[in-house]
């Protein structure tokens, strides 16, 4: 057997920097943080190696499971309103030319990369007393006072549905925009009204991707953790908010990383999820 | 539906979404030290109050190299990466991809309470090598996706041509891989940066207490009440974001970089 | 001198036999052609010249030395893609410069022979282009003008012309050759055309399967294709069932004596009959093989006859001129010219 080595355009050791890197910064302190899930609270505000299930056992006390169930519920909420709203709206996005496509991903882009803090602080100031809504509401005689409408459920939502939407329409922009538009052309010229178009050609050839949207969307605003402290109130803390709240201000570490690793695994198994319903989309 | 109407759909959610920003481009320009709107006395007092204050200028320039060092090195580990997965199958190909996506997947609380006590345990914690490693490692994600997508569009038999032509394995990277990759290195580089400059949570539980950086310094100054400067940042932040997007948009094709594929571009 | 040799070539993809211990001999300076029907390994076999696989088995020597195993950068040989892989980032002149840019090779040297080149292929000052300012036709050359621009060993050449319109390619075909002779380099050009092949080859090898079926000049193959598919494959041809017994070449039923000049494979037993359709000579039922007129095609050049002997089909082309009293529906003789039986296996 002759061999020219036939190469590759990239060397074997290329890949071992990034996996040093990866494996030393990423899986290693994973690694540690499952141990810690199972050490021993130490009091004075660190831990002690040990394996014991006392930090999982919390969970099954009635405390967290209101704090699963808000958490839960509110995020499901925002990421609903956001599918529902992000759907046709990437629809219509991607039928636009290639400059207003461009220019309207940029100010998606832009509200996405907003840090939490700065739309928590932009909607507080929306939703103010002195500065929002409840300012022109009460300028516009609806009112009889100008009053604020944070913190509340409404305004937590609100701002979930803020920083979700971008990233939903971002989720639902490939497969939508590779949607090939004969299809909705064929339904069209063999009689389909605009509205039966869109609910029976593209919804249904897209319900896999509509699907792996909701949950991703759901994940993402499942890891909000600024909003739910500035626009709700502490029953609407999130389970971000509990554990970074147990880890850092409680220095309750096992505790946190027991829920930090309740969380990965529910955020893994529904990414999991999501990404089964996307591939579905070509048997649909 | 007519186009008249989809066209008014987008825009009123564009509107809503610009609508808070509105208002606090408008809150930063109130005279005295309160938030109303509309604005009191307006003036741009606040714009340059910001640069005299070391409180935050301090937390700017924090967020400024954490963001140009851990984007950098957010390609520095995708680049190899995805060259390396490039034209591999094997397991070794796929478990990298998978910890390459997995950070940024994940909520970010997950990773920050794992840097955190990665950095406890070692020794970093609280220093700004350890925010920076960990935004690079968070953000890893981005430049991957953005430089793996510059891959698939390399035509393979640039790459033979390259090599019968004389171009052995550096050769090839050099004068053909490279030169087309740039834009793609250059726009993973500049999602990293943004998202790195806007990043609280890791941030603030690798060293929050001793690295501040914009957004904690926002959040923690949100506390002790509102002041103009808070609507100033903002309205910064914002305006550096949609400039760094609307460079990329400027120059690459931003919707094939979304995973657009059929659109009408060279 | 740069002969090219290939010795045994073999080429598996898994269990599929892609090339099946292929041998060439190619002397330096010719031109040659691979022709074969899709998927019968006419590229892998260019790609195994070139390095950019591995042979399974065999060997390739150029120039006498063997090459098998040392890695494609380093064999010095130019070669066109069918895609033609020109470097969207680089202008004209750099993508022509580009394997002397990889050697080395300063500036003003590759400006002077990127310029040098460009006017070879005809298409004088167009080096600081981009590559999408320019046409299908003008890419081709300069791909060919950057193949050549190491005075390469041995240039390669995977379907060149295949995206061109007919008309273009049919001008691109003669100008390769032009330059061919110009620089009496030794060249290989896949096609699965074999007009292209007849037109520019000083060799042609038919491929079938990942074996060569035949190799020899144009006319070689045209007159004495060493089997039905060559005979099929190269020009067109009327294949028919027949046997061969003392001095005699029967064909459904009738007896064509063997002439001076007819080419005759086996000296008896059955094999198929091969006779260009402007061998095919018409007469009066009686006068031969009776066939029935099925369907007239008059290009103007020549009039195009289809006949049918049972399941058979025949074509006849006549020359202007004749002809021109047959209908559809009438019952003709065949015969054949003399000296233009072709049998074969
Ligand atoms: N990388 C590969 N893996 C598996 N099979 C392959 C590979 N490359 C080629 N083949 C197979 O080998 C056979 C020969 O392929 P090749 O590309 O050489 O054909 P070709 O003669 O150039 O055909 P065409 O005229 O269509 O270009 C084909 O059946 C093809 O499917
Ligand atoms: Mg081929």
């Amino acid at each position: 057997m002759s061999a020219t080595p036939v190469q590759t355009a990239a060397p074997r050791w290329l890949g071992l920097w990034p996996a040093a890197m990866l494996t030393l910064f990423f899986l290693v302190p994973f690694g540690i943080m499952l141990a810690v899930s199972v050490a021993h609270r130490d009091v004075s505000g660190f831990y002690e190696w040990s394996f014991e299930w006392d930090s999982y056992a919390r969970f099954l006390s009635a405390f967290f499971g209101k704090v699963m169930a808000v958490s839960i519920s509110v995020s499901l909420t925002a990421a609903a309103i956001c599918v529902a709203l992000a759907f046709p709206f990437t629809v219509f996005l991607s039928n636009m030319g290639h400059r207003a496509q461009t220019r309207i991903l940029v100010v998606l882009l832009s509200a996405l990369a907003l840090s939490e803090v700065i739309i928590g602080f932009s909607l507080s100031t929306l939703l103010s007393q002195t500065a929002g809504i409840g300012n022109l509401f009460h300028w516009l005689g609806l009112i009889d006072e100008p009053r604020a409408y944070t913190p509340s459920l409404f305004a937590l939502i609100t701002g979930l549905c803020y920083i979700g939407f971008p990233f939903a329409v971002l989720v639902l922009y490939p497969p939508v925009s590779r949607l090939d538009p004969e299809i909705v052309e064929a339904a069209r010229v063999m009689g389909a009204s605009g509205p039966r178009a869109f609910f029976g050609v593209i919804v249904p050839n897209l319900r896999g991707a509509i699907v792996g949207a909701f949950i991703l969307v759901f994940v993402f605003t499942l890891g909000s953790y600024l909003l739910p402290q500035l626009l709700g109130r502490s029953e609407h803390w999130t389970l971000s908010v509990h554990i970074t709240d147990q880890a850092v201000y409680q220095s309750n570490l096992p505790f946190g990383a027991a829920m930090s690793v309740f969380l990965m695994l529910v955020a893994l198994a529904l990414v999991g999820l999501a990404s089964l319903a996307g591939r579905e989309r070509g048997a649909a | 539906m007519t186009r008249a109407l989809k066209t008014t759909y987008v825009l009123v959610i564009l509107a809503l979404l610009l609508a808070p920003l509105v208002i606090v481009a408008a809150v930063s320009l109130n005279g005295p030290q309160s938030l109303r709107f509309p604005p009191v006395d307006p003036s741009l007092r606040w714009y340059g109050e910001l640069f005299r204050q070391s409180e935050w200028l301090v937390p700017l320039r924090h967020s400024l190299v954490i963001a140009a060092c851990a984007a950098a090195l957010a390609v520095a580990i995708a680049l190899p990466l995805a060259l390396y997965v490039w034209e591999r199958r094997g397991i070794a190909a796929r478990a990298l991809t998978g910890m390459g996506l997995a950070p940024f997947a994940l909520p970010p609380v997950i990773s920050a309470l794992g840097f955190m006590i990665f950095w406890m345990t070692l020794g970093g914690y609280g220093r700004i090598y350890a925010t920076i490693i960990s935004h690079g490692i968070f953000l890893v994600t981005l430049p991957l996706v953005t430089i793996s997508l510059g891959l698939k569009g390399i035509d393979r038999s640039l790459i033979e041509a390259a090599r019968v032509m004389g171009a052995g394995r550096w050769g090839v990277f050099r004068t053909v891989i490279l030169p087309l990759l740039i834009p793609y290195m250059v726009s993973g580089y500049a999602f990293a940066f943004v998202l790195s400059l806007n990043e609280y949570i890791i941030a603030y539980m690798v060293a929050g207490f001793t690295v501040e950086t914009l957004p904690i310094k926002i959040f923690n100054a949100l506390r002790y009440g509102y002041t103009p400067i808070l609507a100033v940042v903002s309205v910064i932040f914002a305006a550096l974001s949609a400039l760094i997007f609307g460079l990329i948009g400027r120059f690459g094709n931003l919707p094939r970089l979304l995973g657009a594929e059929r659109s009408q571009h060279d | 001198m740069t002969e090219l040799r290939i010795d045994s070539l073999s080429k598996d993809f898994g269990t599929f036999r892609a090339l099946d211990s292929v041998s060439l001999d190619i002397p330096n300076g010719k031109f040659v052609c691979l022709l074969g029907p899709s998927g019968c390994g006419k590229t892998t076999l260019l790609r195994l010249i070139a390095g950019l696989e591995t042979p399974t088995d065999g060997r390739v020597y150029v120039g006498g030395a063997d090459q098998t195993e040392v890695p494609t950068h380093k064999r010095g040989m130019g070669m066109v893609f069918q895609s033609l892989a020109l470097f969207p980032h680089l202008d004209v002149a750099d993508n022509i410069a580009y394997p002397l840019a990889i050697r080395g090779v300063d500036k003003a040297t590759r400006r002077a022979r990127a310029e040098e080149l460009l006017e070879l292929v005809q298409l004088p000052g167009l080096g600081s282009r981009r590559i999408h300012q320019l046409s299908g036709g003008q890419r081709q050359r300069v791909a060919i003008a950057r193949g050549l621009s190491i005075n390469p060993q041995v240039f390669l050449l995977d379907e060149p012309l295949s995206a061109l319109d007919a008309s273009l390619r049919e001008h691109m075909q003669i100008e390769l050759r032009q330059i061919q002779q110009r620089l009496g380099v030794t060249t290989v050009v896949v096609t699965h055309d074999q007009k292209e092949a007849l037109t520019m080859a000083d060799l042609v090898i038919v491929m079938k399967d990942g074996v060569i079926q035949q190799a020899g000049a144009p006319m070689e193959l045209y007159h004495t294709p060493a089997n039905a598919f060559v005979a099929g494959f190269i020009g067109t041809t009327n294949l028919m069932p027949c046997t061969v017994a003392d001095g005699v070449v029967s064909v459904l039923g009738h007896a064509f004596p063997i002439t001076e000049g007819d080419r005759i494979a086996i000296t008896s037993g059955e094999a198929q009959l091969s006779v260009r359709p402007e061998h095919v000579l018409l007469g009066a039922p009686d006068e031969g093989l009776p066939a029935e007129v099925s369907f007239l095609r008059d290009l103007g050049e020549s009039l195009h006859v289809l006949m049918r002997v049972g399941d058979q089909e025949i074509t006849a082309h006549l020359a202007p001129g004749h002809g021109h009293d047959l209908v559809t529906g009438q019952t003709v003789g065949i015969r054949f010219r003399d000296g233009e039986k072709v049998v074969v296996q």
